[in-house]
């Protein structure tokens, strides 16, 4: 069964359809590229999965299944626990760097302080970050680097111990350097989560997913193996927007 | 050449508003404390208080101050946060260009106009229902906190919507309600805001005069409960400023400068409070 099945799904902001129709499975464990040209939906069909769209004061119809359930069914907190995400430009909660990791996990349940650090412990070393950061944990998390800042989102997602994480470009406005240490703990934390992956960058897209879907102002226009995808894809669209041939 | 010209001009207004602020501080103390020290500690922090013959307690009307201020906050600062947040975070745009403008036009109303409200309403309401005479720590207390609300509201409100909104995103994301966010994110972040409202709230509770004169009863004495009529300094000082002299005259001065310390005591406390990480 897949992790994920989206099913007849429209999105619309007001008047404006940010999705058209979509269906798409995502399986268990794997990175799936979203990518596309901007406004083509990718982050709304993000929002659209752990229900943030609500604080647009966006509407869907369609069905979203996770594990077989539907996401309507499931609790909203539990749900936003199940499914994390990170953003492109990186959210930094005010105080420091082990608060930012409790906060979650607060939400949800009592937790003592050695469990705290267990759980900070673990989070920072799956995003990799722990290193950087060990002596620091009660600075702020403000005046960590925009890289540093977005691995503290990634292990702020890995904190909740969620089972599906989002990622909305989260290399956008990071080095090469800093992009290459995200893409190494992608495929390192792949073997416990699935990941779906928005990113501007076909490169990135190659890089690290299994499958890679194409969007087009709010269709699915194409999705297949990455490798497929990238070398003969059956759409021309698909063909010309990774040549590089489109607005 | 320019930029050098305005900067000076800046500087000296400046100055001289710092000038001033410091004369008019000179001058209550160069009037009142000289008198503090004539009478004596002992008397001046007693509860006598008959000016004309020598006795300068002030005790009843410095408790008297302290408790209606205290009484305001009690009443305004949950109300006040409580419609900050209200209009903040769950009420709609339409909603807030609205009420927003409607309660700080609540601020401008003279507090002659909130005393008279007080003393048509509220003061003959207390009587009936409690007893006592009605004019009270409670009804200052009441008629206050309703006072300083457009400040408190209007500055938590601005605290509360300048935590950027990537911070309510974050925390929804991690599955937070709305009331967690407010509560667990968004006041701490806007604690230094809330608190600079708060603090603008009390120094215009302890400094108001006309409507606590209007409702208060100013009874010379330790009120025994929340019912009771009680006097505060800034009373005494509009009440008797007009006919006093000499040591009496002197004597009001020092209630000023009494105010004035404490003014500037808690102060200091919100600041504390505000800078702490
Ligand atoms: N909060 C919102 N209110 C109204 N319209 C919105 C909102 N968010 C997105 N839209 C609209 O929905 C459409 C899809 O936007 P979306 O952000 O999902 O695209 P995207 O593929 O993520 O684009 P980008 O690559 O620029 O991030 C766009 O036309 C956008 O203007
Ligand atoms: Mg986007």
């Amino acid at each position: 069964m897949a992790k994920i099945s989206i099913r007849e799904l429209n999105l619309y902001y007001n008047d404006h359809q940010a999705l058209k129709s979509i269906n798409l499975d995502v399986e268990n464990k794997e990175i799936m590229a979203v990518i596309g040209p901007a406004n083509s939906g990718k982050s709304s069909l993000l929002r659209a999965l752990n229900r943030l769209y609500e604080i647009d004061y966006a509407r869907i119809t369609g069905k979203i299944l996770l594990d077989g359930k539907d996401i309507f069914e499931i609790p909203i907190n539990d749900l936003r626990r199940r499914i994390g995400i990170v953003f492109a430009t990186p959210v930094v909660l005010p105080g420091s760097i082990r608060k930012n990791l409790s906060y979650g996990p607060k939400l949800h349940r009592r937790i003592g302080k050695s469990e705290v650090d267990d759980l900070v412990y673990n989070a920072l070393t799956s995003a990799n970050l722990w290193d950087e950061v060990k002596d620091r944990l009660e600075d702020s998390a403000a005046r960590l680097s925009g890289g540093q800042q977005q691995r503290l989102c990634i292990a702020r997602a890995l904190a909740m111990q969620p089972e599906v994480i989002l990622m909305d470009e989260p290399c956008s406005g990071l080095d090469p350097v800093s992009t290459a240490k995200i893409e190494a703990t992608m495929l390192e934390l792949k073997k416990d989560y699935t990941f779906i992956l928005v990113t501007n960058n076909t490169k990135q897209a190659a890089r690290v997913s299994d499958r890679t879907a194409f969007f087009l102002l709010g269709e699915l226009i194409e999705i297949g193996k990455t490798q497929k995808l990238f070398t003969s894809p059956t759409d021309t669209r698909t063909d010309d927007y990774i040549r590089g041939r489109f607005g | 050449m320019k930029d050098k010209i305005a900067e000076k001009i800046l500087l000296f207004i400046a100055l001289s508003a710092i000038l001033s602020l410091a004369l008019i501080t000179f001058f209550i103390f160069q009037q009142g404390i000289p008198l503090i020290f004539k009478a004596g500690l002992a008397n001046f922090f007693s509860l006598k208080w008959a000016p004309t013959r020598a006795g300068f307690g002030i005790l009843s009307m410095i408790i008297g101050s302290l408790m209606v201020t205290v009484g305001a906050l009690a009443v305004g600062v949950p109300f006040g946060l409580a419609g900050a947040i209200f209009l903040a975070e769950f009420s709609s745009k339409t909603i807030q260009k609205t009420l927003k403008p409607i309660i700080e036009l609540l601020a401008g109303i003279p507090s002659v106009v909130y005393g008279f409200i007080g003393i048509v309403i509220l003061v003959p309401f207390i009587r009936n229902t409690f007893g006592g005479p009605g004019f009270s720590v409670l009804a200052a207390s009441i008629i206050l906190g309703i006072m300083i609300l457009p400040t408190i509201v209007s500055i938590s409100y601005d605290a509360l919507l300048a935590v950027p909104t990537t911070y309510r995103e974050g925390s929804y994301a991690v599955g937070a309600t709305k009331w967690q966010t407010v509560v667990m994110l968004l006041i701490p972040a806007a604690r230094s805001g809330i608190v600079a409202g708060i603090i603008l709230g009390m120094g215009r509770a302890i400094g108001e005069t006309m409507a606590v004169i209007m409702i208060a009863g100013n009874a010379l004495k330790i009120p025994g409960s929340i019912f009771d009529s009680v006097r505060t300094l800034t009373s005494t000082i509009a009440l008797e400023l007009g006919y006093a002299a000499g040591d009496h005259r002197a004597a009001l001065f020092a209630c000023g400068s009494i105010l004035f310390l404490i003014i500037i005591v808690l102060n200091i406390f919100a600041i504390r409070i505000t800078g702490r990480k």
